[in-house]
This record gives C-alpha cells, sequence and structure tokens, in this order.
C-alpha cells in the first residue's frame, strides 16, 4: 500500500509525520534575503554571496529541484555578447524585440540579458552543468558550432540560442548554493513582507512566512530583500484533476502579492494570453511546430505538409531553410517573444482554421519527424525532448510504449490559432493551430509584474526583482541574468544599511491572516476556493472584456474574500500553505481586473480586448499603466513606454561589473 | 482494493483524481525518501513502516514533472503513471495504425536511449 486512499479504503489513518507549530516563531538574520529559490532566485542568492553578503534563501518546495526551471531547460536564449559565434549586437536583437511589440515589454531585462547570457551560461557550466555537445554526438551538423561545440537553435546564421542538457541546471546552482554558504530554508513559503514601521511604502526589512510541513512562523530579518518567487499559476485554471494543464509554471506559485501588500507598485497586470497550448497530455508529447519542436515538419491527416512561410509569405522548402533568415533579413526573433493571437499573420496569407475551411487539409495534424534529416530529428526527439526531467519522462514513456520518430508522426492537439515563430518583420510563421479547449476567450496566464528600474529595484526601498517576478519577465536565461544583477544590487545596498526593527504589530496581523483556516474543521477548502476563483476569471475577465463585467467580478472577488474570513479550513500544514497560496491567488485576480479595468482600450501588444472600447491601441493609450495599494485604496499610475532610455548608456552606468 | 460478497462495506469518500500519477516498485525502492524531499507539489510523505516506499497523499496536485523520478538513486523504483486524458496518440505511417502509450496492445519497444 503505497497511496492515502488505500490505506483509507483499508480503514488504516495516518498520522501526520511532522510536528504541529502553529504560530510558533523562529527568526533568521541576514543581509540579503532572497524570497524563491527558482532560477531567479538561485542565481540572486549566488551573485549576493559572491559579493560578500550572507544571504538566507527561502524556498516553499526543494530549491534542487524547485520552480519552472526545476524539471530543466531546453533551449537557452539571448546569448549574444561575448558568444564568438554570434555576429549581432546585444542592442539590434534587444530593440528588434522590444520594437517588434512597440515598447510593451521590459527593455530592461531584455537588454542586460542580451549583455550577460553567455557568460551567464558558461559560469553554470562551471558549476558543473552540460551545455556542450562533448560526445560529438551531432558532428557536423549545421546546428553546431565544430569549435565550441555548442549546439544551436532556431536561427543557424545567428547562432545566439543554445540547446542545453536542461536537467543538470537546477542541481548545480543548488550544489552552488551550498558551496557558498548560503543558508538554504526549504519548505518555508514566504507570506508578507516586513516594512519599517509596519507601514506600507516603506522600506523593506525582512519578510514573513510558514513552514509547509510543520505551520512554524518565521520571521527573516534582512537588509535587502529580492523577490523571486514568480507570478502566480491557477488563476484560470486549477490543475488538480485537469493534470493536462501541467506545462504552465509548478501550481505552487501564489505570485509576489505579498510586495502588492506592502505598497509596491506593478504594471502590465492587464496583459493575458493563453498559454494553455498543452492543455491536453504530456506537452513534449503532443505535436506541435514551435518552441522544442520547431522546425518539426507539419503534415495533415492525409500526408500533405503544411508549409512554413517567412514574413514575405514565401514557402520555406527545405527543413534547412527555416532556420535561416529570409533574403534581406538579418536575424530571427526568439520564439517566445511572439505574441501568438494577434496580427503576425503576414498580409494575404490564409490561417490555417481558411485553409482547413476551404479542404485543404484534413484534420488532425501531425508532427512528421520521419521527413527531418537525422540530426534534426535526434536534437528535438532525443536531446531537447530528453534533457529536462518532464520531456525525459516523455522520451521514457514514449519510446517504451514503441513510439520511433523514424516511424511515427506525433498528433497535435491544436487545430487552428495561428502559432507566429518570431514576430512581423523579423520572423517566420509556422503551420499552426489551434486550443484543444477550443475557445479563444479563455485565458491561462498574465504578464505583469513589478516595476523595476536600471537596478532592478522595485518601487520599494531595499526590495529588488528578478525573473517571472518583474513585469514581462522572460524565460530561463533571463531569469538567471536579472537574478544574478539583483543579487549585486541587493548586496550592495546591505552594506551601506542597517538592519530595521520589525514591528509586532506586523508581525501579529500577520498571524492572525494566515492561521485563520486552521481554527476550523469543515468549511470551504483551497480548492473549492481555488475553483470559485477561477469561474470569476473565467466569466468575468475572459474576452473580450467589459468595465460591467469586471466590475462584478471584482464584486464576487470580494465575496469570495468574506467566505473565506469567515468558512475557511485546513486540516495539516500542507493545505495550509495551499490556502495561503490560494488567497496569493485571490489577490492576483484582483490585481488582474484593477489593471483591466484602467485600460479603457484595447491593446493588441498586451493581449487585450474589450468590446467597449473595441479600438487597438490609440495613440494616447501607448503606455504603461501601474497600479499600487495605499491605505487599502488602489492607485493608478503611469509610465511611458521605453521609460528605460537608452539601453546600453543605462546598463554601463547601472550594471556593477 | 477487493470487496468480496461476504465482507463487510464501509463507505468513504470519493479518491482523489488520478488515484496514482506515481507508482512505486517495493522490489526497487529503497525507502530513502529522496523521492519526498524533491517533491515539487510536495505530494509524498515517509511510509510510517520504516525502508517502504512513500505514501502519496495529495496525488491530485502532481505537476507529472518527473524531478522525483530524475533524483531517486534507484533506477525502475518509480515511475509516472499517466492519467487517462493523456492517450495522445501517433500514427505509425507504414500502416496507418493509431497507437499511444496505455494502449491494450501495445508496440514493441523503442530501445534507443536518449541523447
Ligand atoms: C516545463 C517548462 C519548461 C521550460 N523550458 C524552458 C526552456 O527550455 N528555456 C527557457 O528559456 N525557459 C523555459 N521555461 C521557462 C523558465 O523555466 C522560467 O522562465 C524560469 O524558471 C522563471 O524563473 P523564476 O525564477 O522567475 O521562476 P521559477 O523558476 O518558477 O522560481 C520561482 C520559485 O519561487 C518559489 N516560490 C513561489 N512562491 C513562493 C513563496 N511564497 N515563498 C517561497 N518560495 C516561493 C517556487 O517554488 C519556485 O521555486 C520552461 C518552463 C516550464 C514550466
Ligand atoms: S522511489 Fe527512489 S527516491 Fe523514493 S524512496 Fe524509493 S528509492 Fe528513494
Ligand atoms: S511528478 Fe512532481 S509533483 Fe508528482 S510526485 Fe514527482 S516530483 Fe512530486
Amino acid at each position: 500500500m503505497d497511496s492515502l486512499a488505500e490505506y483509507a479504503n483499508a480503514g488504516v489513518t495516518v498520522k501526520w509525520p511532522y510536528p504541529i507549530r502553529y504560530g510558533e516563531e523562529k527568526e533568521v538574520t541576514g543581509d540579503v534575503l532572497v524570497l524563491g529559490g527558482g532560477i531567479a532566485g538561485c542565481w540572486a542568492a549566488i551573485s549576493a554571496a559572491k559579493k560578500g553578503a550572507n544571504v538566507v534563501l527561502v524556498e516553499r518546495a526543494a530549491t534542487i529541484a524547485s520552480g519552472s526551471g526545476g524539471p530543466g531547460c531546453d533551449h537557452w536564449s539571448l546569448a549574444i555578447t561575448g558568444n564568438p559565434a554570434c555576429p549581432l549586437t546585444a542592442e539590434e536583437v534587444s530593440e528588434a524585440i522590444i520594437d517588434s511589440l512597440e515598447g510593451h515589454y521590459n527593455g530592461i531585462s531584455t537588454y542586460l540579458t542580451a549583455r550577460e547570457s553567455y557568460d551567464t551560461l558558461l559560469e553554470l557550466e562551471k558549476m558543473g552543468a552540460k551545455i556542450r555537445d562533448t560526445e560529438d554526438e551531432f558532428k557536423g551538423a549545421a546546428f553546431r558550432d565544430e569549435e565550441t561545440k555548442l549546439l544551436y537553435a532556431y536561427d543557424y546564421t545567428n547562432k545566439f540560442t543554445v540547446r542545453v542538457w536542461g536537467n543538470t541546471f537546477k542541481p548545480a546552482l543548488y550544489k552552488e548554493c551550498k558551496r557558498l554558504g548560503v543558508s538554504i530554508q526549504d519548505r518555508v513559503m514566504a507570506t508578507g513582507l516586513l516594512t519599517e514601521g509596519g507601514n506600507e511604502g516603506n522600506r523593506v526589512i525582512g519578510a514573513m512566512g510558514v513552514n509547509v510541513r510543520t505551520g512554524e512562523f518565521m520571521v527573516f530579518k534582512a537588509k535587502a530583500t529580492v523577490m523571486c518567487t514568480a507570478r502566480s499559476t491557477r488563476v484560470w485554471y486549477s490543475p488538480t484533476e485537469e493534470t493536462g494543464l501541467y506545462y504552465l509554471s509548478p501550481p505552487t506559485a501564489g505570485g509576489s502579492t505579498m510586495a502588492w501588500r506592502a505598497g509596491a507598485e506593478f504594471t502590465m497586470m492587464e496583459k493575458t494570453h493563453q498559454a494553455g497550448t498543452m492543455i491536453v497530455g504530456p506537452c513534449h508529447g503532443a505535436a506541435h511546430p514551435g518552441n522544442t519542436w520547431f522546425p518539426a515538419t507539419m503534415v495533415d491527416a492525409k500526408g500533405k505538409e503544411i508549409p512554413y512561410v517567412d514574413r514575405d509569405n514565401n514557402v520555406l522548402k527545405t527543413v534547412g531553410e527555416r532556420n535561416r533568415p529570409s533574403p534581406g533579413q538579418k536575424f530571427m526573433l526568439p520564439d517566445h517573444y511572439r505574441t501568438d493571437e494577434y496580427d503576425f499573420i503576414p498580409p494575404g496569407t490564409m490561417t490555417i482554421e481558411e485553409m482547413v475551411e476551404k479542404g485543404e487539409y484534413t484534420l488532425p495534424l501531425f508532427a512528421d519527424l520521419t521527413r527531418m534529416p537525422e540530426e534534426e530529428r535526434r536534437v528535438i526527439f532525443g536531446l531537447m525532448v530528453g534533457q529536462e526531467s518532464k520531456s525525459r519522462s516523455t522520451y521514457k514513456y514514449y519510446t517504451e510504449a514503441g513510439f520511433d520518430p523514424e516511424k511515427d508522426m506525433l498528433q497535435g492537439f491544436q487545430f487552428i490559432a495561428p502559432y507566429a515563430y518570431g514576430i512581423t518583420g523579423v520572423g517566420r510563421r509556422s503551420p499552426t493551430y489551434a486550443s484543444a479547449l477550443g475557445s479563444r476567450n479563455v485565458r491561462t496566464a498574465y504578464g505583469g509584474g513589478l516595476v523595476v528600474d536600471w537596478d532592478l529595484r522595485t518601487s520599494l526601498d531595499g526590495l529588488y526583482a528578478a525573473g517571472w517576478s518583474i513585469f514581462s519577465g522572460g524565460a530561463h536565461p533571463e531569469a538567471a541574468c536579472t537574478g544574478k544583477y539583483a543579487g549585486r544590487h541587493a548586496a550592495e545596498f546591505a552594506t551601506g544599511i542597517s538592519q530595521g526593527d520589525v514591528d509586532r504589530k506586523q508581525v501579529e496581523n500577520e498571524m492572525r491572516r494566515i492561521y485563520g483556516s486552521t481554527k476550523r474543521n469543515e468549511g470551504i477548502d483551497w480548492k473549492e476556493l481555488n475553483h470559485g476563483i477561477n469561474k470569476v476569471m473565467q466569466v468575468y475577465c475572459g474576452e473580450p472584456k467589459g468595465d460591467e463585467l469586471m466590475k462584478l467580478g471584482l464584486d464576487l472577488l470580494e465575496d469570495l474574500k468574506w467566505e473565506t474570513d469567515t468558512r475557511s479550513f485546513s486540516t495539516d500544514p500542507h493545505k495550509l500553505s495551499r490556502m495561503i497560496e490560494t488567497m496569493e491567488i485571490l489577490t492576483t485576480a484582483e490585481m488582474i481586473l484593477h489593471a483591466s479595468m484602467a485600460r479603457k482600450a484595447s491593446s493588441k501588444y498586451l493581449g487585450f480586448k474589450r468590446w467597449d472600447y473595441p479600438t487597438m491601441d490609440p495613440e494616447e493609450w501607448r503606455k504603461f499603466i501601474t497600479i499600487k495599494q495605499e491605505a487599502g485604496q488602489v492607485k493608478l499610475g503611469e509610465l511611458p513606454l521605453r521609460y528605460w532610455g537608452d539601453l546600453a548608456e543605462n546598463y554601463e552606468a547601472h550594471c556593477l561589473l | 482494493m477487493n470487496t468480496k460478497r461476504d465482507e463487510e462495506v464501509y463507505v468513504f469518500p470519493n479518491a482523489p483524481t488520478p488515484t496514482r500519477p506515481v507508482i512505486f516498485d517495493p522490489d526497487h525502492c529503497n525507502g530513502c525518501n529522496k523521492c519526498v524531499s524533491v517533491c515539487i507539489m510536495d505530494i509524498l510523505l515517509p511510509n510510517p513502516e520504516k525502508g517502504k516506499p512513500p505514501l502519496v497523499v495529495f496525488p491530485d496536485e502532481c505537476w507529472y514533472d518527473a524531478c522525483c523520478e530524475l533524483h531517486c538513486p534507484e533506477s525502475n523504483a518509480i515511475r509516472l503513471n499517466y492519467p487517462l486524458m493523456w492517450k495522445v496518440p501517433w500514427k505509425r505511417k507504414e500502416t496507418g495504425d493509431y497507437h499511444w502509450v496505455g494502449e491494450k496492445n501495445p508496440l514493441p519497444p523503442n530501445p534507443k536511449p536518449p541523447v
């Protein structure tokens, strides 16, 4: 018997194996406190420790495996400055990314990543990660740099995305944190920030948290704090029992809402998208032509190939052509800067949806790796699918069941939405399809986060941010590079300041807030609360949006807060941690609704459609809307697009290198 | 557990779904609890009987990230158990037949290891 259900069926009860310490307090002090031990958090801890700071790292799971990067990483992008194989400059690629979204992006994190990504990857290798084809598995392949043995992806001419053995990354980072003496506090969930005098908007002087196995209350005192807890998941959907949602970040994250309660400024919270492309199955086991699977050959049910086309609508006949810029085009943009659902269809092109309607193609569609050159097939299904723990298990279970990429075609589960590889002008369009949900008005993720300046400092003194805690924070290399950069700044800030005084009232209020549900044995559990939030967000914050709908959504969330205050229950520390997390998700939902109500225009760059303000991106709305909390009220503000100014100049002035 | 005709039948709440995201092989598992300590969702608990495979206590929260498998020191001690909704078909070109993980009459395995 190894499942609780079997024990229960046998009439055996299992005692909670860890001591229960609700309300007992433990204090830990450091110079720099890092909240969240994912990719950004580990790098922040490492870089602050290298600057001589005494670092405390708080992680709600286990640092060695936690977070979106825990399973691994199959492509490392923006390896530009310092990369001998890449002829591009950090400026031109960053500008192209920012231009493609007309400024609705984070220029600071993009540019500093383009500057530091290559060196960061080499640093990771020194810690023990595997990044090169040292066994010469792919000797002579078009994507291999023979000198360095690095394997590139996507743009084989400009070579700035590296294919890597990503499941070695998190263990290497963990080991390095240990080596540097970082005090790792695993299984502790941060719940609130400590501020000077206990007041919102004041300097951040540490954080509070709870041990997710014992329920013990933790007080962390620090001179500088770095938020690396990423974004909330489970806002529109909860993966429990809907395991197909599994591609999204681990459903452990409550986001950076504690910074909201402390009065920090957020932006782009109204940007949402449908990231549920893998909604039905193992994400690496269902076919699609983007990301890991690019440039897989796509065919219809009768074996007819669906062509890749370039920005000028020229059909790219060979696999090789898919990985080279078009004539007159300097480079291809990395895949994750696409804005899938909007506009990036070259003029005059038919969507796959139209083509299917016209009878040109027969569903379902497949990824036909058999038609690809041997090394292209093997680098997709063998290296990229094979070297994250998630994809490694896909590889294992598929091959065990007989799947052979030389003989078999994987079915795609998405049929109609266009998938743009890269962006108009510099991009490439792959064959496409749509969500299995069938309904494109359902969102699954958001893109907002903390506002940061060139020090990666938030609007609060003493509080820095990195990775997915920052607005528009990008993928794995961005998390690593912003983490490293924020760690340096936090360490520097900490050298010039003393510890703050913890306000007892703030601690007591936090205890009251988080332990409420442990006082009851019945009522609503975290799952019911989560599904309640999800339904509100699906109905009142889907697409298109409107003021009246969203207002009603906020009222319903308010009601859920009252339900939580009066009826929530959790019977062990694990369920307590899920309950607290779900309360954070509720706050995230409110923040998204407030930001969405504040933007009275639609925007293709933000994936934002309103039926009451249908005009897309009118001139007066081309700006960032910021939100923060002040005395219990939501305060709106704005920032100009490209508020970061000259990229190179500001980076040089602030990078601390 | 099978309930036989003449046994007493007790009532239990529905089991969480999926009931079995990971399966342990007691012949290979050494009970070291490494998987318990790395589990991303913290859904496993040490078995009350020392040396036995851990208990899956919150199966409905599994993220199927397989970090437990990655960090397990033994081979074949723990494996993911795909839920029914993950029957994603592939098509064998020569035959036109569809197959998927967990089908009734599976193909022979493809022994090729990953890179
Ligand atoms: C399956 C998968 C594959 C991916 N593959 C790639 C890829 O090949 N290339 C690429 O560039 N990107 C990839 N990404 C994206 C990349 O992993 C993320 O961009 C990156 O991990 C974000 O880093 P982060 O530190 O902001 O968040 P995470 O790495 O998710 O870290 C956040 C951490 O904070 C912890 N945490 C959350 N809340 C709290 C709290 N309250 N208290 C304490 N701790 C908390 C979480 O447990 C987690 O460990 C992938 C993502 C997924 C999900
Ligand atoms: S499955 Fe592996 S890691 Fe888990 S207890 Fe057994 S041997 Fe240890
Ligand atoms: S797959 Fe992930 S969530 Fe599931 S048991 Fe393994 S480590 Fe835990």
